[in-house]
């Protein structure tokens, strides 16, 4: 379909306040007297409080109050406030046993589907190095840190548990009582007989596969302050990509009624999932309290941040494939094992969500899937952009190049043989693939990193740095359908001169959605993007119900709920029209701010006439506006590929990556160049994957060794190369102008391709990222090679 | 909001070694990328500090009448990376100090804070070693002057009396003057990162043969170091990768290396191997030598 604003690079609608230093963040607000908050860590990994004195912390001056977990949630502060314990719940267990979950899902009604509450505000149980134990409220930052210190703590230590392997060990001890063996989930699936088909394949091949633990690195910290109003609610103002979720959990982690909440969200610094989590706000919260609702900023420090907020989980796979000799395969059988450190965040749910967006890639006769979710005493494992998929795309991808090598088959040409087609149901999710177009994607990679003639060139080398080529590809979803509620709000508000607010509960978090949402309204509407003024700042009290940035669901979910507002507002616009013009709403249009016939597109009324008579009519007036949910009962499947170009230092184990291209399989791309910025961002992230990120732990206490910027080795702009982002558009019927997700997707399958590229470079297959020197050193070692 | 007691600035260096002789509690701070990290580490509490930015004096780099070139200790990393005196006679240096941290960091670092941190992993070191440089220290009784391999005594352990202010990093000519050298920085990333080794090696070449080679070493040990037992062998000998092969094995045998999570002890002992042939490598070319190949 021809489009005027879809599909065009405008600029980004917060270029100019976030380039210019206007746009605000959490940060750059402030209320008048406002309190510091500091957390007291556990210096163990496994340990149990038995004292607390906080007699000297409090007696410093200058620090307003001291909590410990016999405070929190504790009805004795809250006396302070009236209107809070009014509006407690009656909670028989007490509210200081209280256990709330993190997560950033959708609440669900049914109690089985909910997530794990296994987290207490403050604990006297520690089950990380960083675990919050106590907290101080203070004047300022110095006073406040003197605070912690003046705080005496006897732990009883417990053995730290700092591997799946110690915690799945007979007789461990248990991080959570109620949590036999310390699996928090084991939920996997089955289809066709896995057995059977792999009896029936000419060959049977295993490989064993490991990722690590890796941090989301955002720009901007866990930051947020919190205050309680006039009407004695608590208001919060955080740094996150759910605030109606935030809400939510606030709430619960207090026992109070959820109105009680007023999360507002500014302009945030990055999330990349570690926002669709709650993690400073339930306690930030209770500090205001303490101090009888006054102001309180609570912000974490990078080191704060890198240890207790969330990472990625790490995942140990082995896999079992059967495969017939012309490159079918029959029959795939994956074990999993995920580490989701010390509390639950989404950890129950993200190994299980992997496996199910890989589900879609290689439809095969049989594919089992059985992973488990361990609890260890390292810091939690949470939401990370690709949810699981990195990690087992990771596994896949190799174990397929693995094969291929092995039975001498074309990388290429197995993996087309095995790619869905559309029209596929999965058997599971019954999502139908509606469009999918990765046998182009491959074509034009293939073509972009000029495969055929680097691969012959790159044939047999043996000096000192030797290059290869290597690709690897991906299946994910566009939003959590059907395992979670897609619900989705907008709202839009024609003022007098036909120019528009658009209000969204989708949050921007630097992805972009703002400025896509904008070009939808100004291609239904008929209006130039700069009448659409999108209110980016989500403030619960007033932001349609949405829950949030996640799951890569903003273009695709909430774009129909925009989609949605917007053909309301034409519809009502063209009525009006109409009664001002006798002409029939079903033959008009809107372009170019009038009212126009359809057919011919000739000129009927000026769009700001028809806004003024809504407002001024005397008889008639109504001004123009809508507020829609949209429930996206479906989901849209996306693809997409990687090839990579390696060189690699055989003396020093240097990976250095040449050229590098992800071709995407998103559907229609709203905005090209917003497209090209995602990829750029998600590549770049799994290139840190690859080749340098991990958190590391000593292995006998759990303590963090690296959680600063470093030594733990983000990638700089220096060790990024060039990176070719390109699209195969093909609409998807389902989504709004037929997009598709890409948030996420561009970060799942860099990473195997850049470890096949080095297989092809070296003939050494590293099973283990990231592929960093003193590891490429050891296996070249190993291996002889050095 | 860093913990900071007190704060003096002196504006002459007199001014300064007078103030330090009054309080010698007084921390003294450059360009602050090192002291300020330390106090948001909590390492540094209530601290005092005197400030050494406002005396321009010691940010002149310039050449003696007698070839002695004098770095002041307050140049900044850009200063040193820019100054066509330094890209001349010692290119070993600009080429650490461009790979240092970022670009910000090195509009403020300073070379004498990088020396008086006492980091093996100082970028500056390797080659302050390999050139041999001498360091002058005044205090308000007077001044001395230190090699710089006697001025390293441990992990951030330097030779800096109480009273003493490092003021200026001097290279004598017999030092720079017809050598070809090479550095490499080797580290994780190619920017804002510490380096896993620092290689700086000069060599000075007669036809085929080594004349005098130097090899400067960071983080292969508690300090940063010279591979003297590789560079006595190197004397004399001809040039040719079977030297060179020679020469990373003995470099090795001056080290320290230790195994830490950063990296094993075996995978820094293969780099100092092979770094240091590579480095020499290009040295060699630099001196007007032959590739080798």
């Amino acid at each position: 379909m021809a489009y005027t604003v879809v599909g065009k690079s405008v600029r980004r609608v917060d270029a100019v306040a976030k380039v210019t230093g206007r746009a605000k963040y959490t940060d750059d607000f402030s209320e008048r007297n406002m309190l510091v908050g500091k957390i007291l860590h556990s210096p163990y990994a496994h340990a149990i409080v038995k004292s607390i004195d906080v007699s000297k912390a409090k007696a410093l001056p200058g620090v307003e109050a001291v909590l410990t977990y016999k405070d929190l949630p504790d009805i004795r502060f809250a006396t302070a406030i009236p209107g809070i314990i009014e509006a407690m719940a009656t909670d028989e267990v007490g509210v200081a046993e209280l256990k709330y979950s993190t997560a950033g899902h959708p609440y669900a009604l049914e109690e089985t589907h909910r997530d794990k509450e296994d987290r207490n505000i403050l604990t006297q149980k520690a089950r990380f190095v960083g675990d919050n134990i106590a907290a101080v409220v203070a004047t300022d930052d110095l006073i406040a840190s003197k605070a912690l210190k003046l705080i005496e703590v006897e732990y009883e230590v417990l053995e730290p548990l700092t591997s799946t392997d110690a915690a799945l060990k007979e007789g461990a001890p248990l991080i959570h009582d109620d949590c036999e063996g310390n699996i928090i989930s084991s939920k996997g699936y089955e289809m066709g007989n896995i057995e059977e088909a792999l009896k029936e394949s000419d060959h049977v091949i295993e490989g064993e596969y490991e990722t690590s633990i890796v941090q989301h690195c955002h720009l901007e910290n866990q930051v947020s302050h919190a205050y309680v109003d006039s009407d004695r609610r608590i208001v919060i103002m955080t740094s996150t990509q759910i605030p109606h979720i935030v809400r939510r959990i606030v709430a619960q982690s207090l026992g109070i009624s959820w109105g009680r909440v007023r999360v507002i969200k500014p302009y945030i610094g990055g999330g990349f999932g570690n926002k669709q989590d709650v993690c400073i706000e339930p306690l930030n919260a209770a500090m205001s309290l303490a101090v009888g609702g006054r102001p309180v900023r609570l912000e974490l420090s990078r080191e704060e941040a890198m240890i207790d907020t969330r990472t990625r989980h790490a995942f140990k796979f082995k896999i079992k494939t059967g495969i017939n000799n012309d490159g079918k395969i029959n029959g795939i059988y994956i074990s999993a094992v995920s580490n989701t450190g010390a509390y639950a965040s989404h950890g129950h749910s993200i190994a299980s969500s992997g496996g199910g967006k890989f589900r879609y890639l290689y439809p095969t006769k049989a594919l089992k899937y059985e992973p488990l979710t361990v609890y260890t005493n390292l810091p939690v494992a949470g939401a990370m952009r690709g949810y699981g998929t990195p990690q087992i795309f990771f596994a896949f991808e190799s174990h397929i190049e693995d094969i291929a090598k092995k039975l001498n088959l074309d990388p290429i040409e197995i993996r087309k043989k095995n790619v869905v087609k559309e029209g596929h149901v999965d058997p599971l999710s019954k999502n139908t693939i509606r469009s999918c177009s990765i046998r182009e994607c491959i074509d034009k990679g293939r073509e972009l990193i000029k495969w055929d003639a680097k691969k012959a060139l790159y044939k047999e080398q043996t000096g000192d740095i030797r290059r290869g080529v290597g690709m690897a590809c991906f299946s994910y979803a566009s939003g959590t359908y059907p395992v979670a509620l897609e619900l989705a709000g907008a709202r839009i508000v024609m003022n007098q001169d036909g120019s528009v607010q658009l209000q969204l509960g989708a949050t921007e978090i630097g992805q972009g959605s703002d400025t896509v949402f904008a070009q939808m309204v100004s291609e239904v509407l008929g209006i130039p993007m700069y009448m659409v003024h999108v209110i980016s700042t989500q403030d619960t009290d007033i932001t349609p119900f949405d829950t949030g940035s996640y799951a890569s669901r903003q273009t695709y979910v909430s774009g129909m709920a925009v989609e949605k507002a917007a053909l309301e507002v034409k519809k009502k616009v063209l009525t009006v029209a109409s009664s001002m013009t006798d002409i029939p709403a079903h033959l008009l249009d809107l372009k170019e701010q009038s009212v126009v016939f359809k057919d011919s597109g000739e000129k009927v009324i000026e769009l700001e006439v028809v806004a003024m008579q809504s407002y001024y009519d005397r008889v008639n007036a109504q001004p123009i506006t809508s507020d829609v949910s949209n429930n996206a009962r479906i989901n849209a499947i996306p693809f997409g590929v990687t090839f990579a170009e390696v060189e690699v230092d055989m003396k020093t184990g240097k990976i250095k990556i040449l050229e590098i291209y992800n071709v995407h399989d998103s559907g229609k791309i709203i905005n090209p160049l917003l497209a090209e910025g995602q990829v750029h961002g998600g590549v770049s992230m799994a290139i840190g994957y690859a080749l340098s990120e991990q958190l590391l732990f000593d292995e006998k206490t759990g303590k963090p060794l690296n959680n600063n910027l470093l030594d733990y080795k983000l990638p700089t702009i220096m060790d990024t190369p060039d990176i070719g982002a390109a699209f195969v558009e093909k609409e998807d019927p389902t989504g709004p102008f037929g997009v598709k997700s890409l948030g996420e997707p561009p970060i799942v399958s860099p990473a195997p391709a850049i470890r096949n590229a080095v297989l092809d470079a070296t003939d050494v297959a590293f099973n283990r990222i990231p592929m960093n020197p003193q590891r490429v050193f050891e296996k070249f070692k190993e291996q002889g090679l050095i | 909001m860093y913990d900071i007691k007190g704060y003096y600035d002196a504006e002459t260096v007199s001014e300064a070694t007078a103030l330090l002789a009054d309080n010698p509690n007084l921390k003294i701070i450059a360009g602050g990328t090192d002291m300020l990290i330390k106090m948001h580490g909590g390492q540094l509490e209530d601290v005092e500090l005197l400030s050494l930015r406002k005396i321009k004096s010691l940010e002149k780099i310039s050449i003696a009448d007698n070839g002695t070139i004098v770095i002041g200790a307050m140049a900044t990393f850009s200063m040193i990376f820019h100054n066509p005196i330094l890209k001349d006679a010692a290119p070993i240096l600009t080429e650490a100090a461009i790979s240092m941290g970022g670009p910000q960091i090195r509009n403020i670092a300073t070379i004498g804070g990088n020396v008086c941190n006492g980091a093996t992993s100082a970028d500056s070191a390797s080659s302050l070693f390999a050139l041999n440089a001498q360091l002058k220290l005044e205090s308000k009784a007077g001044e001395r002057v230190v090699p710089i391999r006697e001025f390293y005594l441990g992990p951030g352990k330097v030779a800096l009396n109480p009273g003493e202010i490092l003021t200026e990093i001097l290279i004598a000519p017999e030092d720079y003057k017809g050598f070809g050298g090479h550095y490499i920085k080797f580290a994780m990333r190619e920017a804002m990162d510490i380096a896993t080794l620092g290689v700086a090696v000069l060599c000075k070449v007669e036809s085929v043969t080594f004349n005098e080679v130097r090899i400067g070493l960071g983080v292969a040990g508690p300090t940063p170091l010279r591979c003297l037992e590789a560079e006595e062998y190197a004397k004399g000998k001809e040039i040719s990768s079977e030297t060179l092969a020679e020469i990373g094995k003995l470099a090795v045998k001056s080290t320290k290396a230790r195994t830490s999570w950063r990296a094993s002890k075996e995978y820094r002992e293969h780099l100092v191997e092979e770094l240091t042939q590579r480095a020499l490598k290009t040295a060699v070319v630099s001196a007007g030598g032959a590739e080798v190949v």
